[in-house]
């Protein structure tokens, strides 16, 4: 929902109500790990403030840049990034190990976090050029599908399932939204059923298939890998309905509670801060993925109303796969909760994800307003 | 939905991107909802559960050991209470270099390497806020020299506790019982935490064991609050201790300490009861462990010493002491006599031996009484009047009026073991050796040898019954008293004629003068007894009987006693045991003692100027003697240093379990064993020995 302009400026065209939103989550996030540090900024809170600023401050230059930018960027874009992920794959076997970064001296670039809204982008891109009556047909199914498959199969190398799940994941939800037909996906969920359990069995790593093993049943493993779950869970269920207080937290602060600053900052939210407190955030994400969706749904072209609804609903992907983990509904991914969570990596994507919203949404005001 | 023909075109493109890009964002909303749903569920409807869990990861409860409840006398002196105790613990979580404090440690408290070891093993498995044991009964100065260095030495928590403290030391020994560490075994079955908190003793025998759920009270708490490494972050709530209950016991603290004292350096018992109840006013097994020290935790050496003793010092002869009652079953045999209708006038002439059979019976007197009446057999105790009247009577008439005195009863007492006897009749050996009852039986049952056997609690409840002449139930705990006794199935007149032969045992001339009491007004009623332990064989009948002090300590005679006073109109009664006493010593005989122990009752400072002057003579009193037995033990078994002697504290085993308790028990109760099937085998001591001293009296 974009706002009516009553200023005619810029500043005044930004859609203020979603702004208001992040910022209002990101500091809360702040004030969460300023908790969590045991009521200090360091190590935690500053950095993070200070990279959100930044972020910020970056996601509103990108805004700017037209929408026609990112359908030139689309496909260069995306096989830059499939070749960094092979680098980070060579890398990581000549280092010995998992390895998901490159380090670039200034910066330690994780390719296959960029790679989430790049085959957004890729695959909008994809269904934009190809003529309406092929989506339905074979020749609309499998360049995606290989578009997806290869950043994917990369990352799975890596090996890291959750980036993997969200890639295929984003990928999937532009190619239902350009029409490919349903019962493709409704096959695919039942074929998936199917799967599943083979390629826990087969695929997987044997620490993966142990937290998914796990996550069937927290209570075989207290002390490994479902510790993680039964404590947070524990924090979660203990803060009520208004929480312990801020700074009360007694699963976060005495140690509790694994990556209380980072993937479970949830867990740490929810004991201090109740069920209100996680409301907040799982409203105001609604919120604002709302809007995204809403962004794609008044774009003109068929490229932004895929991209835009894209990227929202990959900022879904991050909020649902963290909150379901930390209340126990799905595995440990290592999916982090974006803007709350300490880091940069996932902080940095979801405002990528919102400057080039912002800027598809600039895009259909002007041409609104014209 | 058929794929060829359907042909989209931009529109509707544009169309299916609406319809499901709605469909997607009712979708995200559900997924919200279904967020939010869970969240509530878990925080709303799960509260409570989480909370405790959230409570109990952050919450750490430190128990505080109750202060244990005393045991006092009937007149509310401590007989078992609890001192201050000075130790000193090792919190390993606050430990800053545990190198240097336990080095530390290690001069300040002198600790031995045994010491060393342990604390560390004790680190190792600690959690981190769990106190471990470095010291206790730590001396002040000791402790104070911690004290002054603890803000140097982090983590070391000098701590006043209690301690288990025995004023009267072994005289209460095996009344009292003592206290230790609970073992490995009694945490595995309870899980209770309280058993592995450093300064909890429960007990381990005696009272201290039978009145544990009373005396035990409820530990107190420390509740601190923990991180998840137990790494200790606050101290919250104290919940103060419970202390467990007082009993009050009926024995008389004062006169318990008197009669440890005076039976010497006997191995014996002394008993005593009111008359007037039944109440149990002392106990006394000696010679006794120190409970103090035990409840400390006994060296190796002072454990080797004990059961080394020939004197037995870890059994209670009270209740698990079996001998022969000799003589002492006189009284009783007269009562039962008269019941049978025995003319307490009738003369049966004893010319020293009775010929039954094929064998011939002995009287202690081997010139024999000449013709003697029931007052008079027993005053004298004279073997051969019993003989013949349990021959014409036999002994079936005997035993149930032995069992209604309290031979052969198990009393309901709070002692973990009495070992109660035998009264045999015929049925009885019928069923144990299936064989018939023989005439020698009843001649060797009839002076209380052969298979009679009692424990010196059972000669005591004789004594107290013949003397009051009601069924008087012997009880220890104060609130367990019986009172309105029934009277004795036994005519009154028949009691008082046996209380008269018990009188002239002491006062006419019989054997027991030497317990006559220098009290004004009150005279002693009693019965010696003498229990022999080893055959007299004919060769040595002829050459002359050996003289008890002639003999080894383990082959010299029993020596029994029982009495009540005021003959007249009794008040106390009393049964005395001394193990191999042999009669050697006057002063040490069970007649004097008996005499002093009533005195005790009537006079104070009339027993106790008695005892001041026979004391010194046999090497000072209880701690003195024992003091010098230690060291004495210790420099003949070259103690290789106290560092070996002060290892191994804690794991003292409990004496009445320890098999070396048991092997003493039994090696002391093998002796009349070993009589009984010689009895079997048709060689009684009555056929072949005497068994009263001829020189009492």
């Amino acid at each position: 929902m974009s706002g009516f302009s009553i200023v005619p400026a810029p500043v005044a065209r930004l859609p203020w109500r979603m702004l208001l939103l992040v910022i209002g989550i990101a500091t809360f996030g702040l004030v969460i790990l300023y908790s969590a540090a045991g009521g200090n900024v360091r190590p935690w809170a500053l950095s993070q403030g200070i990279r959100f600023f930044v972020f910020l401050a970056g996601a509103l230059v990108i805004s700017r840049l037209p929408e026609n930018f990112w359908r030139q960027v689309a496909l260069p874009g995306y096989a830059l990034f499939v070749l960094l992920l092979f680098a980070v794959e060579l890398l990581g076997a000549v280092r010995g190990g998992s390895q998901r970064w490159l380090d670039l001296g200034f910066i330690r670039l994780q390719p296959s976090e960029l790679m989430k809204p790049m085959i957004v982008l890729a695959c909008a891109r994809f269904y934009e050029m190809l003529p309406p009556n092929e989506t339905r047909r074979f020749g609309g199914i499998w360049p995606p599908a290989l578009l997806i498959g290869l950043p994917a199969g990369l990352v799975m190398l890596q090996p890291d399932l959750g980036t993997a799940l969200m890639i295929t994941a984003g990928g999937l939800t532009v190619m239902f939204l350009a029409g490919v037909p349903l019962r493709l996906f409704v096959g695919g969920a039942l074929a998936l059923a199917v799967a599943a359990p083979l390629a826990v069995n087969f695929l997987l790593h044997d620490y993966q298939r142990n937290r998914v093993l796990i996550f069937m049943d927290p209570e075989s493993d207290p002390l490994g890998t479902g510790y993680h779950i039964s404590q947070s869970k524990i924090a979660i269920g203990s803060g009520g309905i208004s929480g312990k207080g801020f700074l009360n937290g007694t699963q976060s602060h005495l140690d509790y509670l694994p990556e209380g600053h980072t993937d479970f900052v949830f867990a740490t939210m929810a004991e201090e801060w109740g069920v209100l407190g996680g409301l907040f955030i799982i409203i105001g994400y609604l919120m604002v993925i709302r809007w995204g969706v809403n962004v794609g749904v008044q774009a003109q072209s068929r490229f932004a109303k895929l991209t835009a609804a894209g990227l929202a609903t990959t900022i879904f992907f991050y909020v649902a796969i963290n909150l379901a983990m930390v209340m126990g509904l799905a595995p440990v991914v290592g999916i982090p909760l974006p803007l709350v969570s300490f880091g940069g990596s996932a902080q940095m994507t979801v405002f990528l994800c919102l400057g080039i919203l912002m800027s598809i949404d600039r895009d259909n005001r002007r041409e609104k307003n014209w | 939905m058929s794929r060829p023909t359907r042909i989209a075109t931009e529109a509707q493109q544009g169309y299916t991107f609406s319809r499901r890009a709605w469909l997607l964002g009712a979708a995200q909303i559900g997924v919200g909802t279904v967020l939010a749903g869970r969240m509530s569920w878990l925080a709303i409807a799960e509260n409570e559960h989480y909370k405790l869990l959230s409570e109990s990861n952050r919450i750490n409860m430190t128990l505080i050991p109750p202060r244990r409840g005393w045991l006092v006398d009937r007149h509310g002196h401590a007989i078992a209470d609890n001192r201050t105790d000075f130790r000193v613990d090792l919190i390993p979580d606050r430990v800053v270099d545990k190198d240097r404090t336990l080095a530390a440690l290690r001069e300040l408290l002198a600790l031995t390497d045994e010491d060393m070891l342990r604390i560390s093993e004790d680190l190792k498995q600690a959690a981190g806020f769990q106190p471990v044991k470095v010291a206790e009964n730590v001396g002040w100065e000791r402790f104070a020299a911690v004290q002054v260095r603890q803000p140097e030495l982090p983590g070391v928590a000098p701590t006043r506790g209690f301690a288990r403290h025995y004023p009267a030391g072994a005289a209460v020994a095996h009344l009292t019982g003592y206290v230790g560490s609970a073992s490995a075994e009694q945490y595995k079955e309870t899980k209770n935490p309280l058993l592995v908190t450093p300064g909890f003793k429960l007990g381990k025998d005696g009272l201290e064991k039978t009145l544990e759920d009373e005396l035990r009270g409820k530990p107190g708490a420390k509740r601190i609050e923990v991180t998840a490494r137990g790494k200790l972050v606050a101290e919250l709530s104290t919940r103060p201790d419970q202390p467990g209950q007082t009993q009050r016991l009926t024995i008389d603290a004062g006169l318990q300490e008197y009669a440890a004292r005076r039976l010497g350096t006997n191995s014996g018992s002394a008993v005593v009861f009111d008359c007037l109840t039944g109440e149990m006013l002392c106990m006394v097994s000696m010679p006794a462990y120190d409970p103090n020290s035990f409840s400390d935790g006994i060296s190796h050496l002072e454990w080797k010493m004990l059961s080394a003793d020939d004197h037995v010092p870890l059994m209670n002869k009270v209740t698990q002491g079996l001998y022969p009652p000799g003589s002492t079953v006189k009284p009783m045999n007269g009562l039962a006599l008269l019941e049978a209708g025995v003319d307490p006038n009738e003369r049966v002439f004893c010319g020293g031996a009775l010929r039954v059979g094929t064998g011939v019976f002995h009287c202690h007197k081997r010139r024999g009484h000449g013709a003697i009446d029931l007052r008079g057999a027993i005053a004298q105790s004279c073997d051969i009047y019993f003989y013949e009247m349990v021959r014409r009577l036999g002994y079936d008439r005997i035993a149930p009026v032995a069992k209604a005195v309290g031979l052969g009863e198990k009393y309901d007492l709070p002692f973990a073991t009495q070992r109660y006897g035998t009264v045999p009749d015929s049925a009885w050996k019928e069923r144990k050796y299936k064989t018939k009852w023989t005439v020698a039986d009843s001649l060797n049952a009839s002076i209380g040898q052969g298979y009679v056997l009692a424990n010196p609690m059972q000669l005591a409840v004789m004594a107290m019954r013949i003397g009051s002449g009601k069924l008087l139930q012997p009880s220890l705990l104060m609130d367990k008293v019986a009172r309105n006794a029934p009277p004795l199935p036994f005519s009154e007149d028949n009691l008082r004629i046996v209380r008269e032969g018990m009188w002239q045992v002491v006062n006419g001339g019989g054997t027991g003068g030497a317990s006559r009491l220098y009290l004004p007004g009150i005279e002693l009623a009693a019965k010696t007894g003498t229990a022999q332990v080893r055959r007299i064989t004919m060769a040595e009948r002829r050459s002359g009987v050996l003289n008890n002090a002639q003999l080894p300590f383990k082959l010299r005679d029993h020596a029994l006693f029982i009495c009540f006073a005021p003959a007249d109109n009794p008040r106390y009664a009393a049964g005395i045991v001394l193990e191999h006493n042999g009669h050697t010593v006057r002063n040490l005989d069970t007649p004097m003692i008996g005499r002093d122990i009533m005195t005790y009752l009537f006079d104070k400072e009339k027993a106790l100027k008695a005892l001041a002057q026979v004391e010194p003579t046999w090497g000072g009193d209880i701690r003195t003697r024992m003091a010098a037995q230690e060291a004495a033990y210790r420099a003949a078994t070259e103690a290789p240093a106290p560092a070996q002697a002060a290892a191994t504290e804690t794991d003292a085993p409990a004496p009445t379990r320890a098999p070396a308790v048991e092997q003493a028990t039994d090696a002391s109760n093998a002796a009349q064993e070993a009589t009984v099937s010689d009895i079997a085998n048709g060689a009684g001591p009555a056929s072949v020995g005497t068994t009263e001293p001829s020189d009492t009296q």
